[in-house]
């Protein structure tokens, strides 16, 4: 181990040894420090108070220096003193860092395990489908309506241009209340089979000019089974307005398709019927999984049956027999409904092939739209 | 409905392969839904919509096809041996030979047109007609028999054959039904005629259900000889009436329900008697006789360029307007006849004032409706024929100009915000259907139940007047298919019957089973509590402006009591939830196994009376600058003395710098008493002014314990 010689000449160059054997006393001891108490016994046979190193230095070269020679002395002494306290610091930092490097080895976590999840609630994706198609027609300047679910047959059929007996009734296989036989038919309770009594409800309110969407469920007398529910979901428009044309129907449609399904999208309309609506059209979508060629590479597209379309909406222009029973002047006034099955149009985005799947709550189902 | 193209083209030339003229039938409303067979035996499927009754026959799309490709329609020209007609149009008067038709309703039938051959020969058709006739999906029966279903395929006008010989009395009668009276039909089945029932009837009983289906009695048979065509007009609501009353839906039926056309009667009668004497002889009387008991005026329309434009945005030259009418057999005329009168709108209330000025209006053609289109009554009908046949993808599209705001539902930011709440809570949003039986409406409300008179089942016999049965269904599906950890919510309505009205409330359901925080590798499951679906219900709550907010135990009886509680704001009752009581559980059957029937958790909400609040209105409070200070208290109470009477009991000193009271932990049994438990409380103080001295927090803490003591309570240490 390094010790302290006394000094014979304290000329510059006589100093330069003992300084330089002195140096590398401290970089050998220091580099031979492994641990917090090898650290320790470096740093107290360095910098201890009572005959550590500095302190024998500060005895035996400063003090007993000659008055002339005691300025440049003090000054290597000086440099020492910063180096070895640097390299006590530093070697302190070589060594803890090794400790932490050791620990963090010794305490590693296996990354690849899963991590603790609260899981979130998912949408259903009815009505996550049902908010996207409104939010489309809000953006459009649509505002949002609602109305009862159970109706009288005169919203839900006659003030829409179905009179009583009308075979048009048929299209709708209706589900209707009991105890109704003593009321007028009018006023038969029934629950709607489609969101169209909102049109007449909103118009009865409120003058032109009319953007409404309404979502809303309806009912059918349709057995469940894989295609068929007695309830589901539907969103209806209407928009009422002078100058209202059917070329605004098509392009409104057609920009409200490519909002939701991207711009690419194309429509296509074509004559269709509704009691309500004249002229009246069915709305086609260019298919949205091929394409619209009909193909996925070379199998037939399933979701349009290789046709390249897939029909989506129905619409017309408001027959102006239905102004009559709110009010407006047909004269003056014009305008364009649609609709459309959400629970469809959800089942064809997420490729559900059972309808019942929506209703019955199984979370396996559920938790694969969060 | 089977269209032939093949037969479409003996009408009209059609420049088109038949790939073709299927998308463009389709375009112009004609859909046609599948192709069937290639070449001669190629078939269409086709969707007619209930409007186009007129178009439901080869002859009909055919009509459509000239207007479409701009070609002529070739005449129906049936063949007939004596072009000798009878000079008026009416039964009476006319040469004894003619067969009497004696319409007595005339609001049933408006018109009878009837023919007599004699001596034919029963047979099978000629292999032309039975191949035309299979190949559209229809049976041939015999020669006779299939002339009627020919003709209706080919120009759509039902028609039907009696055996003369099985009439009785030598006429027809149109009347309705007698009380009691019977008939049996072509298919076997015999039917106890209500008054309402039209029936064609010989002297003495009836032989056919008009417009529906014919009788048996009276029906082809190998031995007839003499054979009676009937080609009738019959009143649409009238056939409806009967069909739907006796569940049939025929052919038949199907057409004169949806407007057959009056013009065709002895057109229609002329083929089936060309078509029977060719195919089983026999001799024509000369006379046709054709009973017209009412007339039945086709309007004359006006039609304004303006009008055309206004609805569909475009002009569409004259002659292209003229062209498609004409093509499509309505007479138009340029200009204004003087004798056209201007018809108005067919809907009821339709205002006035519209009139005077329709009338004034130059009108720019007048357009005679034909017999067949019963459904065009309104200048917007022509409008739409124009469109259609002009073709709606030759439509610009346009996007219309609007000013105005865009005005959400009410109650849309509060829905919004309780889904987002529940979806971040871990709760899977279900939709249900909202039908259940009658006894599980009476098990979970007292509401009475709107009833439905046609029921998909008995399980479904009445609209919900709960959510709980509805979400318990769910979690028994959940259950039943081993899916242990089930964390749903349903936002819905209820509906409940109210005398003549009925109502439908805004409720939200909760219902879970299983694991509050999922099993991992780190940390085992732990099981869901009441204390758990509280905080739920204490934060969707939260997120609401009240004054005031507790929580008791009265709960309706699905509810384990000791385990479930009620929510009131501001003194309406606003939630009830907690376990499901383990009786309902059990009849039920929730349960995984025999062996593991979980806990379930329910919650009600009634939204109704949540939304009368006011979402929570967010205001910043500065953050406290100086120290808050901790006392613990360590208190036994008897079990009698809830937690809500101590935290009142604690309010009631009004200590202003008491920032906080959160009971820390509590602990029954072991050195504890019987009927006492043991809880530490701890008490936060901090003002937002200073730092606090020990000696007030001294002063509020012995409060605080007085307070306690004064509840029967016992300081343990502090």
């Amino acid at each position: 181990m390094y010790t302290v010689p006394r000094l014979d000449d304290y000329s510059p160059d006589a100093l330069d040894k003992p300084v330089a054997d002195l140096t590398s006393a401290l970089e050998q001891e220091s580099s031979a420090v492994t641990d917090e108490p090898s650290w320790k016994e470096f740093r107290d046979h360095w910098m201890a108070r009572k005959n550590g190193i500095l302190t024998q230095i500060n005895d035996l070269w400063l003090k007993a220096a000659p008055s002339p020679r005691k300025r440049e002395v003090g000054r290597r002494v000086n440099e020492l003193k910063a180096k070895v306290e640097a390299a006590v610091e530093e070697t302190r930092e070589r060594i803890s860092g090794a400790a932490s490097q050791a620990k963090f080895k010794s305490d590693a976590l296996d990354v690849t395990l899963p991590g603790i999840r609260r899981p979130l609630g998912a949408e259903h994706p009815i009505v996550r489908t049902m908010n996207d198609i409104v939010g489309v027609f809000k953006a459009m300047g649509y505002s949002v309506a609602e109305g009862p679910e159970i109706e009288t047959d005169y919203y839900n059929f006659e003030s829409l241009n179905f009179p009583p007996d009308h075979p048009a009734r048929d299209m709708q296989d209706t589900i209707f209340l009991a105890g109704q036989a003593h009321k007028p038919a009018r006023d038969r309770l029934l629950l709607r089979t489609h969101t169209s009594p909102v049109q007449i409800r909103t118009m009865e309110k409120q003058k032109p000019p009319v953007r409404v969407v309404i979502p809303g469920r309806v009912y059918r007398n349709d057995a469940p089974d894989a295609t068929h529910s007695p309830m589901f979901h539907q969103v209806e428009g209407l928009a009422v307005d002078t100058n209202i044309t059917f070329c605004d129907l098509k392009g409104s449609l057609d920009h409200a398709m490519k909002s939701l399904f991207g711009s690419s999208v194309k429509t296509r309309f074509r004559p269709s019927f509704f009691p309500f609506t004249e002229p009246s059209a069915e709305v086609l979508i260019s298919c949205i999984f091929c394409g619209g060629g009909g193909y996925q590479g070379a199998a037939r597209c399933p979701n349009c049956k290789a046709s390249g379309w897939i029909e989506l909406l129905g619409s017309g222009m408001v027959d102006p027999a239905l102004y009559g029973f709110v009010g407006y002047d047909p004269e003056k006034y014009s305008g364009f409904a649609f609709g459309m099955g959400v629970d469809r149009i959800a089942a064809m985005l997420y490729g559900v092939t059972d309808l019942q799947l929506f209703f019955n709550g199984d979370v396996r189902f559920l938790e694969q739209f969060s | 409905m089977k269209i032939s193209p093949a037969w479409l083209r003996e009408f009209v030339d059609i420049p088109a392969d038949y790939r073709k003229l299927a998308d463009d039938l389709t375009l112009a409303g004609i859909s046609v839904e599948s192709i069937e067979d290639e070449g001669a035996r190629t078939v269409y499927d086709v969707d007619f919509t209930p409007n186009r009754v007129d178009a439901m026959n080869h002859y009909g799309v055919a009509r459509d096809c000239a207007a479409i490709y701009d070609r002529d329609l070739k005449p129906i020209a049936p063949v007939i041996p004596s072009e000798r007609e009878p000079q008026a149009s009416s039964s009476r008067g006319t040469p004894t030979a003619q067969f009497k038709i004696d319409i007595q309703d005339p609001q049933g039938c408006a018109r009878y047109t009837a023919r007599v051959i004699r001596n034919v020969r029963i047979a099978p058709s000629p292999e032309k007609i039975a191949q035309r006739l299979e190949l559209l999906g229809s049976r041939a029966i015999n020669n006779v028999a299939d002339a009627s279903n020919y003709t209706l395929q080919e120009i759509g006008h039902p028609t039907h054959c009696f055996d003369l010989d099985l009439l009785a009395g030598g006429k027809i009668v149109v009347r309705r039904a007698r009380p009691g009276e019977k008939l049996k039909t072509l298919d076997g089945v015999d039917h106890i005629l209500h008054p309402d029932d039209l029936v064609i009837a010989d002297a003495v009983k009836p032989v056919a259900l008009a417009g529906v289906m014919g009788g048996f009695d009276s029906m082809i048979t190998d031995r007839t000889r003499n054979v009676l065509i009937e080609s009738a007009w019959f009143d649409p609501a009238s056939i409806r009436r009967t069909a739907r009353r006796h569940a049939m839906h025929t052919d038949a039926s199907h057409r004169f329900e949806r407007g057959a056309d009056l013009g065709i009667t002895p057109t229609a009668c002329a083929r089936v008697a060309d078509l029977i004497l060719e195919t089983a002889g026999g001799q024509l009387d000369p006379y046709e006789t054709d009973a017209y008991a009412r007339k039945i005026e086709r309007p004359t329309l006006t039609l304004r360029r303006r009008a055309v434009r206004r609805h569909l945005g475009q002009d569409i030259p004259d002659t292209e307007i003229a062209r498609i009418l004409r093509r499509l057999g309505f007479v138009v005329t340029v200009g204004r006849t003087s004798a056209a009168v201007p018809v108005q709108s067919a809907a009821p209330a339709s205002k006035g004032g519209t009139h005077a000025a329709a009338a004034e209006e130059m009108a720019d053609f007048t357009v005679q409706v034909p017999t067949w289109r019963l459904d065009v009554e309104r200048e917007i009908d022509l409008i739409e024929e124009i469109a259609r046949i002009y073709g709606y993808d030759r439509f610009p599209n346009t996007l219309p100009g609007f000013v105005g705001g865009v005005i959400e539902l009410p109650d849309a930011r509060k829905d919004a915000k309780l889904r987002a709440s529940l979806l971040g809570l871990g709760y899977h949003e279900a939709v249900s259907l909202t039908f259940i039986s009658h006894a599980d409406a009476q098990r979970f409300s007292s509401a009475t139940p709107v009833e439905i008179a046609n029921p998909i089942s008995e399980e479904a016999s009445v609209m919900r007047t709960s959510m709980v049965p509805s979400m318990l269904n769910m979690l028994g599906y959940n259950l039943n298919r081993g899916n242990a950890g089930v964390r749903l919510f349903e936002s819905g309505k209820i509906y409940e019957s109210m005398g003549a009205r009925t109502d439908e409330q805004r409720r939200l359901c909760i219902g879970s089973t299983g694991a509050a925080i999922p099993p991992s590798i780190h940390a085992p499951a732990r099981q869901c509590s009441f204390f758990d679906l509280k905080g739920d219900i204490e934060t969707l709550l939260g997120s609401f402006q009240f004054n005031a907010l507790y929580y008791d135990a009265n709960t309706p009886d699905h509810y384990r009591p000791g385990r479930s509680a009620r929510a009131v704001m501001d003194g309406a009752t606003v939630a009830r939830f907690g376990q499901l009581h383990p009786q309902v559980a059990a009849e039920r059957k929730l349960r995984l196994s025999a062996q593991d029937i979980p806990e379930i958790y329910l919650a009600e909400i009634d939204c109704e009376r949540l939304y009368r609040h006011d979402l929570r209105q967010i205001r910043y409070q500065a953050i406290p600058r100086f120290p808050a200070v901790d006392r613990d208290f360590s208190f036994i109470f008897d079990r009698t003395i809830a937690f809500e009477r101590i935290q009142n009991a604690i309010a009631a000193l009004r200590v202003a710098d008491l920032h906080a009271l959160v009971p820390v932990e509590i602990f029954r049994g072991g050195a504890i008493p019987a009927g006492k438990y043991s809880m530490l409380l701890r008490a936060t103080f901090q003002s937002s002014e200073r730092t606090l001295r020990d000696d007030e927090v001294a002063l509020w803490s012995q409060q605080i314990i007085k307070s306690l003591e004064s509840l029967g309570g016992t300081l343990r240490s502090q």
